[in-house]
């Protein structure tokens, strides 16, 4: 009797992770393939890499709640009395480099592609500050700070009347957007002039820090137009949450215009200052 | 099978009483204990904050506390878990079963030994205290990476101070234990047949021996860095603000196994007992343990793929990192065989054992994961890493030091606790712990960021179910406390044996454990004494 209980109770547990699980993937939460060459392969990595975790885990606990059931003491009450094979150790301590070179492979090959910032048609230098971003257009003398829009600001103060759900992209809306060209070769410069923060844009695939007293480097190239969101992943102080990042990705023609207007209006903002 | 050389073995003890008692002791059964009380008071502080961290999360907009608030609460959260509450009770169950399982008196250091516990108390006075400060507790996380860090007020001297003092006591308590294994071990015990919570222990001292004085000086230097004018990591002039990072995790990385090995330990010896089965591969266990500890010094930097490295050093630290797994998997699979073909029975301590294989494994699948650096690029600083570190440190060291305190209190109360309410603590917490922690793994691939005191509407469902979980977890602990102090206070009588499947010295002595045990060594060949997760010449 008291063993049925723990039964229920496990098999009660089992379904309701199973039933959370299957929830989670069903609305997709999964990671975003995100837009850029480099994000799609990471997608695909992070797939290989996801299900391949998944089968061995399957494996090794089918086992296991294989042995729970069959092993107990109530259906096998003598234990038998083996300590070692090596035969099976070699076994598995084969298999498993066999799977980790097969996964290192891909990713090797990721990261290769990822580290050639050479080619590049444009430098986009990011600044970090506590709490906003600033953006130089290297080529065109352009630069831009990019800072938590005005309704976000307002919703998420301590106390404030306005519900964050009813502000459109609650936290992940700027002032004014790194406006970007698609099909274009830009490398990142990436710094920070206060403390260390990081640059994340999730369907551009990768984040790097942004580190002050250092430059590191990064690039993109975003197949289509649209915008797209991310935020500081570094923790760097109290409005670290509040320092969202808005790319808007147009076509190479709107981009030209729109460096155009950059230039004849005032809104060139401090574009030799180097922190 | 009780032995005869414990007889009388009170007769010389002069012993103080009340405060006195526990203020002096240097034996090390009592100092286990104060660790051990210590550990769950510090747990549940932690605890505590961590529900402040949830309740913040329970919805989008800040409701309770400012960002401010919130990033001490993170920074301290992990520093008290880490350092007060699972270091201790780590040491704290060494302080009783090193020498109960090796057959020695005492450990090799008693008075070292009550100084190592009792610089505690004092190093999280400090540390607590200031929250009470005007400038707050620490808030630039509990890596304390500079710039962050220094811009913090004055507090950051105590915080130091503390780290200081908690690594003068993790290096005595160290060379404690390895001083007890190494020289007091009854004759016959040679290395290759000390049970394997031993084994665990020794190379878990020497990790930390190694790695204390490293988060020392990485602390030291932001000290002269915060108040004297000192520019290790400040690049204005001439430092390096990534150079702490690396000196940090090649403490860090080191500090992950500390905390998880001593857990290996555990799992060894208690799923052999409920399994009435030796441990299978006693050999390769201890070589595994040996290989994750060396490997531990040379993957640091997979804490850092982000910072920028050049490229052949971002694939060392993958494949390195990628190569742990080897030692980890044979450590489960060696589990799962001492199940195979044994003969199980399910009380509390071997289902928290069973819960940790379990979701240890996810969380070391999920490791592996962040091993791969392209995905780590979007991995890194996400509720996906929030995830798999608390998957290997809560359902892993926590639910590993749970199973031990099942396993052995029979031993140190002499009475049994209650099974009931003990089994229904495990299923309430694993169910509740998936329940808080499985859904931070779609937060952070959805795009969450990791120390955002406020998110994005999209991220509400997941951080709704999480706090849920978090509550109903932490309210289980609760149960815990309970079913401990009901222990403690009294309850049916424990056999010395205590378990059926139980074998090694620890449960030759009588239950409760006397002060003094194996004043003469015992006769380690005695085949009721070999324990199961000892090796066999």
């Amino acid at each position: 009797m008291k063993r049925l209980n723990e039964w229920i109770v496990g098999v009660a547990v089992l379904a309701v992770i199973m039933v959370i699980t299957w929830g989670m993937f069903a609305v997709g939460d999964n990671m975003r393939p995100g837009t850029t060459p480099f994000s799609q392969d990471v997608y695909a990595l992070h797939n290989t890499v996801l299900g391949v975790v998944t089968v061995i885990g399957v494996l090794v606990f089918t086992a296991m709640f294989t042995s729970i059931v069959l092993h107990s003491k109530k259906r096998h009450p003598n234990a038998a009395k083996f300590t070692h094979s090596t035969k099976a150790e070699i076994i598995w301590t084969a298999i498993p480099v066999l799977i980790l070179v097969v996964m290192a492979v891909p990713a090797t090959r990721v990261l290769i592609e990822m580290e050639d910032t050479g080619n590049a048609e444009m430098n986009v230098k990011v600044t970090g500050y506590q709490w906003l971003w600033k953006y130089d257009y290297l080529e065109d003398d352009i630069s831009i700070y990019s800072a938590l829009d005005r309704d976000s600001n307002r919703a998420r103060q301590i106390g404030s009347d306005i519900k964050p759900a009813e502000v459109e992209n609650y936290l992940l809306e700027v002032n004014n957007r790194l406006v970007l060209p698609v099909d274009t070769k830009i490398r990142f410069l990436l710094t920070a002039d206060d403390v260390i923060h990081s640059w994340w844009v999730p369907d551009l695939g990768w984040k790097r820090d942004a580190i002050p007293g250092m430059v590191n480097e990064a690039w993109t190239l975003i197949e289509e137009e649209g915008i797209y969101r991310g935020q500081c992943a570094e923790l760097c102080g109290k409005d670290h949450g509040f320092m969202p990042i808005v790319v808007e990705a147009i076509s190479k023609e709107a981009y030209a215009a729109w460096v155009a207007e950059q230039k004849g209006t005032s809104t060139v903002q401090n574009a030799n200052v180097t922190p | 099978m009780t032995d005869t050389t414990l007889a009388h073995s009170d007769s010389h003890d002069h012993h103080p009483t009340g405060l006195a008692r526990w203020l002096f002791t240097t034996n090390h059964k009592e100092i286990g204990t104060l660790y051990l009380v210590f550990s769950l008071v510090m747990f549940l502080v932690g605890g505590a904050m961590a529900l402040v961290i949830r309740a913040e999360l329970f919805a989008p907009g800040l409701h309770l506390v400012n960002p401010e608030f919130f990033n001490q609460m993170t920074t301290m959260h992990a520093l008290v878990m880490i350092f007060a509450a699972v270091m201790p009770a780590f040491v704290g169950l060494a302080n009783w079963m090193v020498p109960l399982m090796i057959g020695a008196p005492d450990m090799a250091l008693p008075r070292m030994n009550n100084w190592s516990f009792w610089i505690m108390p004092f190093a999280f006075t400090l540390l607590l205290s200031t929250l009470f400060m005007p400038s707050g507790g620490p808030a630039s996380g509990w890596t304390l990476y500079p710039p962050l860090s220094l811009q913090g007020g004055n507090s950051l001297a105590f915080v130091i101070l503390a780290i200081h003092l908690m690594g003068i006591s993790s290096i005595m308590g160290s060379i404690n234990i390895i001083a007890t294994i190494l020289n007091m071990r009854a004759p016959g015990m040679t290395l290759l047949r000390m049970p394997m919570f031993v084994w665990t222990w020794l190379i878990t001292a020497f990790l930390l021996i190694a790695v204390m004085p490293v988060l020392a000086g990485a602390v030291t230097m932001l000290l002269t860095d915060r108040f004297f004018g000192t520019s290790f990591f400040n690049a204005a002039g001439g430092g390096d603000p990534v150079l702490y990072q690396h000196i940090f995790w090649f403490f860090g990385h080191p500090e992950v196994y500390i905390m998880i090995l001593p857990a290996f330990g555990i799992v060894s010896e208690i799923i052999p007992t409920f399994s009435r089965k030796k441990l299978f591969g006693y050999t390769s266990m201890v070589y595994a343990t040996a290989s994750i500890a060396f490997l531990s010094f040379i993957v640091w930097a997979h804490h850092m793929f982000t910072v920028g490295m050049p490229l052949g050093a971002a694939l060392f630290f993958m494949y390195a990192t990628m190569v742990i797994a080897v030692p980890t998997g044979v450590k489960i699979f060696n589990w799962v065989s001492t199940m195979w073909r044994g003969s199980m029975t399910f009380e509390t301590p071997m289902l928290f054992a069973l819960g940790f294989v379990v979701l240890f494994t996810i969380g070391g699948l999920s490791g592996v994961m962040l091993a791969i650096v392209p995905a780590d690029f979007q991995y890194h600083d996400t509720y996906f890493v929030v995830a798999h570190f608390h998957y290997v440190l809560v359902t892993g060291a926590v639910f590993a030091i749970m199973a031990s305190v099942y396993y052995w209190i029979p031993k140190w109360t002499g009475n049994m606790y209650n099974e009931t309410l003990g089994k229904i603590h495990f299923w309430w917490s694993t169910f509740w712990v998936n329940v808080l922690f499985f859904p931070q793994h779609y937060l952070g691939l959805a795009g969450m960021p990791r120390r955002i005191p406020d998110y994005a509407i999209q991220f509400t469902e997941f951080n709704v179910i999480s706090s849920i979980g978090g509550f109903a977890f932490g309210l289980g602990q609760l149960l815990f406390v309970y079913i401990v102090w009901q222990c403690a206070r009294g309850g049916q009588k424990a056999t010395d044996g205590v378990w059926e499947g139980a074998r090694g010295l620890e449960w030759t002595v009588p239950s409760p454990a006397p002060l003094h045990t194996f004043d003469t060594p015992p006769d380690v060949d005695h085949p009721d004494y070999v324990a199961h997760t000892s090796g066999t010449s």
